[in-house]
């Protein structure tokens, strides 16, 4: 223990709950009371009111959770695969090759989100391939946003597998696919759900990319929020982005479950 | 030191490469070469169960062969040159410091590492070129590796399943194998739920479920803690007893391990095999410096052979002091060599000293339970002896007279270390 005094360690939680409290605890306290406020004039609220939420349920917002949700699970499903794939392809490539394509891969997560969407809406609004203004380019965007989480958090589990399951595995006859399906992914389960979580936990905050690219029919949670917030609505704006907060962590609560039942061995 | 030769089936049946090479032990298995495995076609290994195995004629042809094998990374030969034999049904230990080769030969026989040079047989058939999946050898490791996400009996059963046994052998011989090594009652736990010793008996049953041509075991007992290990060390004995036509490879660094296991035990050392022979006869007649230290606690003076004597002992001068021993190796007259004595052969001498053939200064005495361990330097030379506990232990700084029995000595040569 680091701290040994009885009363040291008192100071030592109290100096790192307010930190934790000012830090996360105010900015969502402040959203969380700004969503269900009727007024916001002296230092707290006033006529306390669900209204907000209420609009957002009856009005498009419902529209952009499903719309943010199913693009959050297609962006990281894909990323998953190819970030797996590549991931398996790449971990017996070692030096200077091994790290030329690991920071390709990781080249979009190091540029500014509305330069990807940027870049994406040049090279796709012209012939021969024409992606601007479809819903496959919104997916795109996240794709090539998240794509880098998947490879680094799979290419870690891949990492810390010892050899010695995949050889056993082979010495028994188990052919490449087989050793694949049985022993290695179900080994680096635990790693896969973590790259999914991230990667959807990203998608469905994303705004950057998505505002320079999205189509009308096709608005995400993050756009919306902005749009309202843009135009002065920002108890509505609060009342949407504590939905859309509540719906991530759901999805993650649920897929750490997930995760620990396959840690547990 | 011996060199071995292959024996005369390998030699009469070269399975040349390309040609579907000839495996009488896998009249119907996926061992046979070439064979892409998709439908499960029976056992090609030569493991049979009982008497009727040791006078198998197919259990006879699962032998292990390097044939010159060296395996080098750019510069750095990590196995250089290594010809060995392993005959079916025998255990081979491989024994030798950290980075001799030792695991580097297993993992080649396994298909995980390839050969620069040479090749290696499995039975009659050449495996140098064939992809560990279709080679039908069961390997232990030292970390068991046994499947997590998978209970004991689906560990045991997953290279049948992997080779497409039908069920009707699983619900055989998952039971069967676990049977074999103790663990019935443990099917249905998860390798978390098991000790040491449990996962790797299950370890074991895992690879002897696809009946292999041959088992490899890499230090498979050191995880384990020392009684542990001498359980586990007197199961794989009787597991050997109860299947006699299994041919083993096992590579350790233990020397207890590879004298109560093996009939053959090769020394390596810097990618070398510097000694192979007999569990009995390495032990009592090592052919080198390297081997007699590594194999058991040595004490070697050195001494200048003289003339042979008539009853096939030698006369040697240790300084001033004659002696006498075996020259097993046959030691011209008037060479310079070693005499080997185990710490266990030299007896304090309880007649007159003047008698004795050495007399040496106490230097230390440790008593370690079952026996009792002196450090003596005669002539200048340090030299162990080990004893049954003793009721009245020398003091050190005490001189002490020793003598020996000829035949529990052994001339050994002196610069044949290579």
């Amino acid at each position: 223990m680091l701290v040994w005094s009885r009363s040291g360690r008192r100071l030592a939680w109290f100096l790192a709950a307010l930190l934790f409290a000012v830090i996360y605890g105010l900015p969502i306290a402040m959203i969380a009371l700004a969503s269900i406020s009727g007024q916001w004039n002296g230092v707290l609220p006033s006529h306390l009111t669900l209204m907000h939420f209420a609009n957002s349920v009856q009005g498009e917002s419902g529209d952009q959770l499903r719309v943010s949700i199913m693009t959050g699970a297609i962006a990281s499903a894909v990323a998953l695969v190819s970030g797996t794939c590549a991931a398996l392809a790449l971990r017996r490539i070692a030096g200077a090759p091994k790290r030329l394509l690991d920071a390709i891969f990781f080249i979009p997560s190091a540029v500014p989100s509305v330069s990807v969407g940027l870049g994406l809406l040049v090279a796709f609004s012209q012939p021969p391939v024409l992606l601007n203004g479809t819903t496959l380019i919104v997916v795109i965007a996240h794709f090539v946003l998240i794509s880098a989480f998947t490879y680094g958090s799979v290419s870690a589990g891949l990492g810390r597998l010892a050899p010695d399951y995949e050889q056993v595995a082979e010495s028994l006859g188990a052919r490449a696919f087989y050793r694949l399906r049985r022993v290695t992914l179900p080994l680096v389960a635990p790693y896969l759900i973590a790259a999914f979580s991230l990667s959807f936990a990203f998608s469905m905050g994303e705004l950057g990319a998505t505002v320079m690219v999205y189509p009308p029919g096709w608005v995400t949670l993050p756009v919306g929020i902005f749009s309202l917030s843009d135009r002065g609505a920002i108890f509505d704006a609060a009342a949407l982005t504590i939905i859309l907060a509540v719906t991530t962590l759901i999805v993650l609560i649920g897929l750490s479950r997930v995760s620990t039942k396959a840690a547990v061995r | 030191m011996k060199v071995p030769t292959l024996p005369s089936a390998a030699n009469h049946h070269p399975a040349l490469p390309g040609n579907p090479p000839p495996c009488p032990s896998s009249q119907a298995g996926e061992g046979s070469g070439g064979r892409r495995g998709r439908v499960w076609e029976g056992d090609a290994g030569g493991l049979r169960r009982g008497k009727a195995a040791a006078s198998d004629p197919a259990g006879a042809s699962s032998g292990i062969a390097f044939e010159d094998v060296t395996v080098a990374y750019g510069a750095l030969v990590v196995l250089d040159s290594l010809s060995l034999v392993v005959k079916p049904g025998e255990i081979v230990a491989l024994i030798g410091p950290s980075g001799s080769g030792k695991t580097t030969a297993l993992r080649a026989v396994a298909g995980f590492v390839r050969p620069t040079r040479g090749r290696i047989l499995i039975g009659e058939r050449d495996v140098t070129n064939v992809p560990p999946h279709d080679r039908n050898i069961g390997m232990v490791v030292q970390n068991y590796a046994l499947f997590p996400h998978m209970r004991a009996e689906e560990n045991v059963a997953f290279g049948l399943r992997a080779r497409r046994a039908p069920d009707a052998v699983l619900r055989e011989r998952v039971p069967e194998c676990l049977r074999m090594v103790g663990m019935a009652a443990y099917a249905k736990r998860y390798p978390r739920e098991l000790s040491g010793g449990q996962q790797q008996r299950v370890a074991i049953a895992r690879a002897l479920a696809i009946r292999p041509q041959v088992l490899l075991l890499d230090e498979p007992l050191s995880a384990l803690d020392a009684q542990i290990r001498r359980s586990m060390l007197e199961e794989l004995a009787r597991l050997h007893r109860d299947l006699p036509s299994l041919t083993v490879l096992y590579v350790t660094h233990d020397q207890t391990e590879a004298l109560t296991l093996a009939n053959h035990i090769g020394i390596m050392r810097d990618g070398k095999l510097v000694a192979f022979g007999s569990a009995q006869s390495l032990y009592r007649h090592p052919p080198n410096r390297f081997a007699a230290e590594f194999l058991g606690r040595a004490n070697l003076l050195p001494v200048k052979a003289l003339v042979s004597d008539v009853g096939g002992l030698t006369h040697v001068r240790f300084g001033d002091a004659p002696l006498l021993a075996r020259n097993h190796h046959g030691l011209p007259a008037g060479s310079e060599c070693l005499l080997c004595i185990r710490p266990h052969d030299l007896r304090i001498h309880a007649g007159d000293p003047a008698t004795a053939p050495l007399r040496g200064t106490v230097r230390a005495v440790q008593w370690q339970g079952e026996m009792h361990s002196i450090a003596l330097e005669v002539g200048g030379h340090p030299l162990r002896l080990t004893c049954a506990p003793l009721k009245a232990p020398p003091e050190p700084g005490e001189m002490l007279a020793l003598h020996f029995d000829p035949e529990d000595a052994t001339l050994v040569p002196e610069d044949g270390d290579g």
